[in-house]
């Protein structure tokens, strides 16, 4: 036990290094992992379902790889799926009712080709629906519970791979960032997490909650491991068009170190309304430690902060509401029969969706509805292109931007599901990097009084997660915080 | 009280869809109308989560390429945008259209001298089908979805009202499709579904600026239908106004079986389709080099075409028209004059043999023919079956008179004798004629066809009436 215990504690980097020692096989990690789930899950409910005939076939093919020689970083490594990411054959939901029994035909872009590197699927992860929330609290089937505080949220919406990493049941886990689902939740429970720039990551084979904004990333146990996953997942794909050819290689230079970099604190997000103490002096001393290690710390500004909530609350809505339009009941998933088609399609839809999802596809459809598509939805295009140019400034005086990801520790659960706005607010930090395509990282940076998780954020200009990656590693090397594993007695 | 009369006033919405392989946004077949339901579709045109379009280049190309044939601006940017309704044949819950920025605006369509202004044409995406069980909708107890078309490229070609009565409806339609045909865009079939029409019809006051209230009409399937449609809407309408009634904004469905317009949908009921862009494509950037090697490839268009057979080889216009309007025909043409045949001969041929039947010789084949024709020395019946002939086995028309061998006598001594032949063999026809039974010599000529086919029936008849007289 104490064992199968360590081997749930491990990297990345570690564990490459061990499988290919021959220290333990790849079936044997699985099964580590497997019995941790066991033990603790019934606890944290990071999952929704698990995959053993994937990972029994996965985890053979990967002492096969092994035992060839194939020094591939990935191959064996067990991973997560949050419950949006379609894989074929497996049901996929999407933490919504409407989609129950839904089983894809195909697996996505990103899956594919950790795939292909050798990763071992133990199971899908539980979410808000349809990715709309900051806690997990809104997925249709149950909450997840932090490792760190049973009673607490793991954030969300993707808080079910957070957790999941942060509990040792698994060693990576994907989850997908619209406005802070990954960064918010990986900052709750104490790991890695990180969103790349728009584009990098295909979205195809993404349940949709807004185009313009998902991006599929890694939780991780390190900033080393999430460069990895990234690098695996990373380049352009023909089944999305949106996706880049640009090349970024984030390896070579990871461990280069601060020194000389400028590092921009942006006052709106230093003195955000609502932050904690706690929060505000783990991130000083996150700044302080960056400094000491040879960072130059800047001033800048984000002046239009303000109002990236409201756009991000008129864009999301209104992407999700068309995206969400598919779902009638006709085609696949759940469905309530009705007089005719209509009643069917309503019924469905009223059943099927959850509250937040049918509040948002209500808001999103009024804000694009003739007569007010100007007031709102073109209005809030024309906030997100003034957000981009407020951090396109901000890159002229810094390399990288720091800050608290989410102003609070993780909250009690039921704390904030009657009061939507203030759940909202838990993305103000996070969702100016969504709406300005950035990419960005939420790694540990220490734990308040009440052993609760605090993360700090790194954002850096488009296409530059290689900047984003090194200066999280720096802080890494020069704090000596790391992202553990909670006990979970 | 006397008003001025009323003047028709229609603009149409044309749907074609382009030759591709492949659909719009994904990579399915392009299906025959008689596949099996669901038999050309995939997660993407399935409109399952978690698919992404990806825009087919073929489709943009046959779009800019009827762009450029009619004329139209084509500008540097351009998008796509959801048009979000629900509908079971409809499996994303918005189809991909183009709205504010389309692909090409402001062209022109010449139809009898007469320009037409083509207010854009745009690409978007098809819808899947419903099949109910039952005879009518509202008592179909099941329905099914079959998704073979969805996902199909769609190219929209809306012009200004600038048509005046269904006959320029109608001939708008089918120049139309001449063109698409001529460039290669589009098959553009009615029957098969690759060309529908939607007409946009309202009356006023000749004299008033002002448009009336307009009616949309669907349901129409071929040239003809478009024509009777129009006509009994304009009729409806026009009885409408001039009984006190006004005429109300809706689409109308139009019942071939009836030969009716019933109301579908009126305006109060139209959907809001709240466009937006659409987020998992990038707008698209034309590259003005791909425009010019486009334009440079076009071929000639049938209205330039048409114009040249009349002035160049001086076919009447009817003639000049049938021909420049099927671009197999007018390449025949072009192809049997440059070997060397008479234009008006070939002209004849082409209008007389060719276009009927649809069996199309090789230039060079009917060039030969004709020569042979105008040379004297096949007859016209010969000559038609030397053509069917060469059609069926692909040989050439001399080979074929050589095997058979085919002549004309021409001679008039030789035919002389013929005809002498002839008038012994039937007295009794002679004496009629010279009664004054002039049909009588109907029955000469035939029995001269059967002893004589060779014979040079022109020559023939004027040695007959001379004998006779």
């Amino acid at each position: 036990m104490s064992e199968s215990a360590n081997l749930t504690e491990l990297t990345i980097k570690e564990t490459a290094r061990l499988l290919r020692l021959r220290s333990f096989s790849a079936a044997e990690l699985v099964t580590a992992h497997v019995e941790q789930i066991e033990r603790v899950d019934n606890r944290v409910k990071a999952f929704l379902r698990f995959t053993p005939e994937l990972w029994e076939k996965q985890a053979e093919e990967a002492d096969r790889r092994i035992s060839r020689g194939d020094l591939g970083p990935l191959v064996g490594i067990p991973m997560a799926v949050k419950d949006v990411l379609c894989v074929r054959g497996v049901e996929t939901t999407a933490g919504s009712r409407i989609l129950s029994g839904f089983k894809p035909p195909y697996t996505g872009t990103a899956v594919s080709r950790l795939f292909a590197a050798g990763a071992v699927m133990l199971g899908v992860t539980n979410c808000d629906e349809f990715a709309m929330g900051s806690s997990t609290e809104n997925s249709a089937y149950h909450p997840t519970h932090n490792p760190w505080d049973l009673d607490r949220v793991p954030g969300g919406s993707s808080g079910g791979s957070a957790a999941a990493v942060a509990a040792g049941e698994a060693m990576i886990a994907l989850g997908t960032d619209t406005g802070g689902s990954i960064r918010q939740p990986a900052a709750l429970c104490g790991v890695v997490g990180m969103k790349p720039t728009y584009g990098r990551v295909s979205r195809y084979g993404l349940i949709a909650f807004a185009s313009s904004l998902d991006q599929i990333g890694p939780f991780t146990r390190s900033v080393e491991d999430a460069a990895i996953v990234l690098d695996a997942m990373a380049g352009h794909d023909p089944l999305d068009a949106t996706s880049s050819t640009r090349q970024n290689d984030v390896l070579r230079d990871f461990d280069a170190g601060v020194k000389g970099m400028r590092l921009g604190v942006p006052r709106e997000y230093y003195d955000v309304e609502g932050i904690e103490p706690a929060v505000k002096a783990a991130i000083d001393a996150a700044i302080k430690s960056l400094r000491d290690a040879g960072a130059e710390i800047v001033d800048v500004t984000l002046p239009h902060t303000d109002y990236g909530l409201a756009a991000y609350y008129i864009i999301a809505p209104a992407e999700c509401s068309s995206n969400l339009a598919r779902f009638d009941g006709v085609r696949y998933g759940f469905n309530q029969d009705g007089q005719n088609i209509t009643e069917s399609c309503e019924r469905t839809r009223r059943k099927g969706f959850g509250t937040e999802v049918r509040r948002r596809v209500m808001l999103g459809t009024y804000a694009l509805s003739s007569g007010y598509y100007d007031a709102y939805y073109l209005k809030a295009q024309k906030v997100r292109t003034l957000i981009k140019r407020d951090f396109d400034a901000a890159f002229e005086k810094c390399d990288a931007i720091i800050s608290a990801t989410s102003p609070t520790v993780a909250f009690p659960i039921g704390a904030k599901t009657q009061d939507p706005l203030s759940m909202y607010l838990c993305d103000v930090l996070t969702l100016g990097g969504n709406l300005a395509g950035l990419p960005g990282i939420s790694l540990p940076c220490g734990m308040t009084d009440e052993v609760l998780p605090v993360g700090l954020q790194v954002l850096a200009p488009q296409w530059r997660e290689d900047v984003g990656l090194r200066v999280a590693r720096a802080y890494e090397v020069a704090s000596g915080v790391k992202a553990g594993v909670a006990p979970l007695v | 009280m006397s008003s001025a009369p009323w003047e028709v006033v229609i603009g149409m919405e044309i749907h074609v869809q382009p030759t591709t392989r492949s659909k719009m946004f994904c990579g399915c077949a392009i299906g025959e109308l008689g596949d099996p339901p669901n038999s050309n579709v995939c997660e993407i045109c399935l409109g399952m989560p978690g698919t992404l379009p990806v825009i087919n280049k073929a489709a943009v190309e046959a779009c800019l390429k009827t762009a450029l044939a009619l004329h139209c601006e084509i500008p540097r940017h351009t998008k796509f945008d959801r048009k979000n309704y629900m509908y079971p044949d409809l499996p994303k819950g918005y189809q991909i259209s183009q709205y504010d920025l389309p692909l090409s605006k402001n062209g022109i369509l010449e139809l009898d001298g007469r320009r037409v202004r083509i207010r854009r044409v745009h690409l978007e995406e098809d819808t899947g089908k419903l099949i109910h069980a039952g005879d009518k909708l509202y008592r179909a107890l099941e329905s099914f979805v079959d998704l073979n078309r969805a996902g199909t490229p769609l190219m929209e070609i809306v012009s200004e009202p600038d048509l005046r009565s269904a006959d320029e409806a109608r001939d708008y339609a089918v120049a139309l499709r001449t063109l698409l045909r001529t460039i290669g865009a589009s098959e553009a079939e009615m029957e098969k579904g690759q060309l529908r029409a939607e007409p946009n019809i309202s009356i006023r006051r000749a004299g008033s600026e002002e448009l009336g209230v307009k009616t949309e009409l669907k349901n129409i399937n071929s040239f003809r239908a478009l024509h009777r449609a129009i006509l009994y809407e304009v009729v409806r309408q026009t009885e409408l106004l001039e009984s006190g009634g006004a005429v109300v904004q809706e689409t109308r469905g139009w019942s071939e079986a009836e030969g009716r317009t019933f109301s579908q949908r009126s305006k109060e009921f139209a959907e809001d389709y709240r466009y937006f862009p659409e987020p998992d494509l990038p707008p698209l950037e034309i590259d003005p080099v791909w425009i010019a090697e486009l334009r440079l490839a076009l071929p000639e268009l049938p209205g330039a075409r048409r114009g040249r057979l009349t002035s160049d080889y001086g076919l009447p216009g009817a003639d000049a028209l049938l021909i420049a309007a099927d671009r197999d025909l007018a390449d025949l043409f072009d192809g049997a004059v440059a070997a060397g045949a008479d234009a008006k001969h070939v002209a004849n041929w082409i209008i007389g043999e060719v276009a009927p039947t649809g069996k199309i010789p090789t230039a060079e084949h009917l060039a030969d023919l004709v020569k042979h024709v105008t040379s004297g020395s096949i007859t016209r019946d010969q000559a038609r079956e030397v053509l069917m002939e060469s059609v069926e086995t692909g040989r050439a028309p001399s080979d074929i008179v050589t095997e058979h061998g085919y002549s004309q006598l021409s001679d008039e001594a030789a035919v002389m004798a013929e005809v002498e032949a002839v008038m012994e063999a039937n007295p009794r026809a002679v004496e009629d004629y010279r009664a004054g039974k002039k049909q009588a010599i109907g029955a000469l000529m035939a029995d001269l066809k059967k002893r004589a086919p060779q014979a040079n029936k022109k020559v023939a008849m004027e040695i007959l009436v001379r004998l006779l007289g």
